[in-house]
């Protein structure tokens, strides 16, 4: 059997795979989150908890109307991206040009009541959600076999990452957002609502965290941890690629849920502190991140 | 001897010294020392937060390695309980004193994110390394006998002890709080531009806050191993960062007794709740957005503004 470095090959393909779908929910959520420190300045600990809602509101949408995959994908980030502009408008929306340490503390007490909320409801134990039919199977690509839904998984991520690129860098409504990022007031003098901006804004960071719920819910089970497992590990990818650098969110996102699974076939005991280790370095020797820039 | 106490804060010591002593009549002694390891755990958080004016979010790192350590050496090594928590302690101090020494570095989130990360490289370092028993934890620690001699295993002899712990603590941080190394760290606090043109290193006076406040929480943990004889993941997991978090803002931080008010509150809160399993994740979610939205002062914090104290 061929091996790399003594690693069997379809092992390293497999893990390399598992890193890509990874990177592309580490892409999606860290994406929303750095799109929303980049305007509101909220560390937006609830993240996970939106993105579990996500996978929730695709298993309940089908459990209750019926409803499949597609529509829960195109749908249930409508729905939490709409309750996330109801927690922006009643509770964020008191804490801005306050210290970081109370959007902090604040969301991380929504993510609490909402985990808690779930866990009551469904308990902890897991839900299946079925991979939508037209995406069952697999194909052998000679060195390894892929399951359609996961290369989907990727392939969805990348074009939602690469809209949402596009819509802030090549639109006038993300040159709007990308200017009161740069200075709220002025913007607001020119006549443009900014209030409006900032609760869309939300709403469409958490609708990608919603979104991103959706493609894990067939991946791994549904169930009230599954945000707050990720969420830290995301959040030190938006650190480490640069808060509020949009590109930075997807590179480090994709990058780093491959060096995670690396590192999980070279040195696994090191897979989870890996990360980390690179945020302390990052954060000490270029604060700003790998590809952000700081006033 | 006046040891520059106001009249308030006299009052505030005797209520909380007459509740040590009279509280275990009425109230389960184990459920006591609980709420005295945390209100350590959180005057000793304070210390960086409400006096440095640092946000640490790892404050857990140290809480679990004194737990671990304090575990280890008392069953392994078969220390004396004090030594086991004197080790303890200081193996937080050191892991402090190094993680400080980085985290200062950098202020506002970078420093809570720092603390973060390296909170969560300990938490996966006692996860993967023998001896804590991964998943299991330290089990069936041995209370053992202080100084060799007092027999910790009735609840009541070891309230006392920890009684003494916690008072210890207290006394050592109001103390610090008050001594000339306490203004210069609020000094820093108000103005570190101004304090640093003064001529003082506002790094090693951070960095010292932050080794002691480390040391007091990793004693804490040992303490709180003591009573409970064991030492798991989550005395080092980062619930246990947010859960002190809680209780200095609900207490109020930059205060002496809030912290001690905070974790009264939230250790009853969980222990109250505890038998309808989630509701206690949703109260503590529902504090903290009310800390956050209705008195960012906390509740000593906003005792002190009504009635002009410094509690």
């Amino acid at each position: 059997m061929d091996t790399l470095f003594g690693i069997p090959l379809p092992l390293f393909y497999g893990q390399l795979l598992l890193g890509l779908i990874n990177g592309a929910f580490y892409a999606m959520l860290s994406l929303g989150l750095s799109v929303i420190f980049g305007l509101l300045g909220i560390v937006n600990l609830v993240h996970g908890s939106l993105f579990m809602a996500g996978a929730f509101t695709a298993w309940i949408l089908l459990d209750t109307l019926g409803l499949g995959f597609w529509w829960s994908l195109a749908l249930a980030p409508l729905i939490v991206g709409a309750f996330g502009i109801v927690i922006e408008r009643t509770l964020l929306r008191h804490l801005y040009g306050l210290d970081h340490m109370y959007g902090l503390v604040l969301t991380l007490g929504l993510a609490l009541v909402i985990e808690g909320t779930f866990r009551n409801k469904y308990g902890s134990g897991g839900l299946a959600y079925q991979v939508p039919e037209a995406l069952r199977g697999a194909t052998n690509l000679g060195f390894m076999v892929l399951p359609y839904y996961r290369a989907a998984v990727v392939g969805i991520s990348l074009v939602v990452c690469l809209l949402t690129w596009a819509v802030i860098e090549k639109t006038r409504l993300g040159a709007r957002l990308r200017a009161a990022t740069e200075n709220a007031p002025m913007v607001q003098a020119f006549g443009i609502n900014v209030p409006v901006l900032v609760a869309l804004t939300y709403g469409a960071g958490v609708a990608l965290a919603a979104c991103a719920g959706v493609l894990a819910a067939p991946i791994y089970s549904v169930n009230p941890q599954m945000g707050a497992n990720l969420i830290i590990v995301v959040f030190a990818i938006v650190v480490i690629g640069g808060m509020g650098s949009i590109m930075g969110s997807v590179l480090s996102g994709f990058g780093f849920g491959v060096i995670e699974a690396l590192t999980k076939v070279f040195y696994p005991q090191a897979s989870s502190t890996v990360i980390f280790l690179c945020m302390v370095v990052v954060l000490l020797f270029r604060p700003s991140g790998l590809f952000g820039r700081r006033s | 001897m006046h040891l520059g106490f106001s009249r308030s804060q006299v009052l505030a010591l005797a209520l909380m010294v007459a509740c040590i002593g009279l509280l275990p009549l009425v109230l389960y002694p184990v459920f006591l020392m609980k709420v005295m390891c945390y209100a350590l755990f959180a005057c000793a958080f304070n210390l960086v937060l409400g006096y440095a004016g640092l946000l640490p979010f790892g404050h857990a790192a140290f809480f679990g390695t004194g737990a671990y350590i304090g575990a280890w050496t008392a069953k392994a090594l078969m220390l004396t309980p004090e030594l086991a928590i004197l080790s303890g302690g200081a193996a937080g101090g050191v892991l402090g004193m190094a993680f400080g020494f980085l985290a200062i570095r950098r202020q506002g989130l970078d420093f809570a994110m720092i603390t973060l990360a390296l909170a969560q490289m300990t938490y996966f370092f006692y996860l993967q390394a023998p001896f804590t028993n991964g998943e299991d934890g330290i089990q069936k620690v041995p209370r053992g006998e202080a100084f060799g001699i007092v027999p910790l295993e009735p609840d009541m002899t070891m309230y006392w002890f920890v009684a003494a712990v916690f008072l210890g603590g207290f006394a050592f941080i109001y103390r610090v709080i008050h001594s000339p190394f306490g203004n210069v760290l609020k000094g820093i606090r108000e103005n570190e531009a101004r304090a640093s043109s003064l001529g003082y290193r506002a790094n090693s006076y951070k960095l010292i806050a932050f080794g002691l406040s480390a040391f007091l929480a990793a004693i804490a943990g040992a303490t709180k191993t003591m009573v409970f004889g064991i030492a798991t993941l989550a005395d080092v997991s980062i619930e246990t960062s947010s859960l002190v978090l809680l209780m200095a803002l609900l207490g109020g931080k930059g205060t002496i007794f809030g912290p001690v008010v905070g974790a009264v509150l939230v250790v009853s809160m969980e222990s109250k709740l505890a038998t309808i399993g989630s509701w206690v994740m949703i109260a503590q979610g529902i504090v903290f957005i009310a800390c956050v939205l209705l008195f960012r002062r906390g509740i000593v914090g906003e005792i002190n503004r009504g009635l002009r104290t410094s509690l």
